[in-house]
């Protein structure tokens, strides 16, 4: 998928070494991230030889990251693709966004993040990050870490127990974004 | 709230080794600017939003130039890249996209097969396809009945705009406006609308035909063609619905700098990122 380089090289800048696993024996290292852009019933097809490994990070406790589609097939299914189940990591739907203003939301919008505790945004101010989808996760409200507005609100990441997903995309969000890729390294 | 785009443009002449920014005027006359990827970074840590490369030579021969520009830039650029000129089929967007792009552009190949399009957004997602529209006014003397073209009114008199191709070397007899509105229902996810009168004139945007467009589609249009003072860009975002703006010359020949753009709209009360 799309943008699978910028994340591979975000994370190269930041001296870690990612490895792009293009089968489940290469899911090895110390945390994993699906990155992904693209429609919620692909997402989830070309993720399929991958699930096993994934459900195992569930238990083992190693960091999981969604960006964009990558969170958003965390949770249970998406009115983009009816009848698709996702993989259901989290309780709720994913949902066209609501608003009177253009779609897809794609640019730079402000991030308010509302859970301070979560680990990503150690040491993040409220800054602007970059967006680009028609789709959001509407899930328990106490999952969601920081939201943004577009003629509504937008969740704009999600955190449980060792699971983060991000609407927007860090890799390509500048400094900001880079700090908030760091900080998941570090965990 | 969401922030109004400042997208430099690249211009890229891949007939040399790491490729040349080159500016044009009105789609002639070219100047050169200097190299893409190290252009690309001092706009990035300048604050630019987005970076746009658009491969003006478009022959398949050098479409490793542009693999090797994008793979370098992107190792060190952290904004979204869009690169167009030359894009013809899945193959040739996969492999822009694996050197590190995030969006393509495609404009000839969508007007001689318009489902490209369509599969390009059903593959890639609609969010990485934009089309690009290079427009030309058409002035006529009055409107006329049974014609399907879309006129509009501006300063200069009534005018349709045609699209063109091939780097502006082919006109189709295409309604932009029409084109605009086609794209989007085959799932473009945003148009970029260059304008060939203002291209390289520095004699600001066509408000017009940005305002024409921006009033019929539902995507985000980037503005692009005229800038050349700051007011321009304000102006751009004051008289039409558009929230992104593209530059090249004024950026390149040190003009202004993207942080000076961006302070003056951010006085101006138009949201812009900042720092």
């Amino acid at each position: 998928m799309g943008n699978i380089k910028s994340v591979f090289n975000a994370l190269k800048y930041l001296g870690a070494r990612p490895v792009i696993a293009k089968s489940p024996s290469q899911v090895k290292g110390d945390k994993i991230i699906i990155p992904g852009v693209g429609a919620f019933g692909k997402g989830v097809n070309n993720l399929k030889p991958f699930l096993q490994k994934i459900t195992e990070t569930l238990t083992s406790n190693i960091p999981l990251l969604g960006i964009c589609l990558g969170l958003e097939m965390f949770f249970e299914d998406s009115e983009e693709s009816p009848g698709i189940e996702g993989l259901g990591f989290m309780e709720g739907k994913i949902i066209r966004i609501r608003t009177k203003l253009k779609l897809p939301h794609i640019g730079w919008n402000s991030l308010q993040i509302k859970k301070r505790t979560c680990p990503l945004f150690q040491d993040i101010d409220n800054g602007y990050v970059y967006f680009i989808h028609s789709y959001h996760a509407m899930p328990e409200e106490d999952l969601v870490t920081a939201t943004t507005n577009y003629g509504c609100q937008i969740n704009a990441s999600v955190w449980k127990n060792n699971v983060f997903g991000t609407q927007f995309h860090p890799e390509k969000s500048g400094a900001l974004g880079l700090q908030i890729l760091k900080n998941f390294l570090e965990l | 709230m969401l922030c109004h785009r400042i997208i430099p443009c690249l211009d890229c002449d891949l007939a040399f080794p790491e490729g040349r920014v080159v500016k044009g005027i009105e789609f002639r006359q070219i100047k050169y600017a200097g190299i893409p990827w190290q252009l690309a970074e001092r706009y990035y840590k300048e604050g630019a939003d987005e970076i746009v490369f658009l491969d003006i030579t478009a022959s398949h021969e050098r479409r490793e130039t542009m693999t090797h520009v994008i793979e370098k830039t992107s190792e060190n650029v952290f904004v979204p890249l869009t690169v167009g000129g030359g894009i013809h089929s899945i193959q040739d967007a996969r492999k822009v996209f694996n050197a590190g792009a995030d969006k393509i552009s495609v404009n000839t190949a969508a007007i001689k097969n318009p489902t490209i399009v369509g599969k390009l957004a059903k593959y890639f997602g609609s969010q990485a396809c934009v089309v690009a529209i290079d427009a030309k006014r058409r002035y006529i003397a009055e409107r006329e009945e049974n014609d399907n073209k879309i006129v509009v009114e501006t300063p200069e008199g009534l005018c349709w705009f045609e699209c063109s191709i091939y780097g502006g070397r082919k006109f189709t007899g295409l309604d932009a406006i029409r084109w605009a509105m086609e794209v989007e229902e085959r799932g473009a996810g945003e148009i970029l609308l260059t304008s060939m009168d203002k291209d390289g004139t520095k004699k600001g945007y066509d408000i017009p035909l940005t305002r024409a467009i921006n009033e019929r589609v539902s995507i985000p249009v980037i503005a692009s063609g005229g800038c050349g003072t700051l007011d321009h860009m304000s102006e751009v975002f004051q008289k039409t619905q558009t929230n992104a703006a593209l530059a090249a010359s004024i950026f390149h020949y040190g003009t202004y700098s993207v942080k000076e753009v961006k302070e003056f709209l951010a006085m101006k009360e138009i949201p812009v990122r900042l720092g």
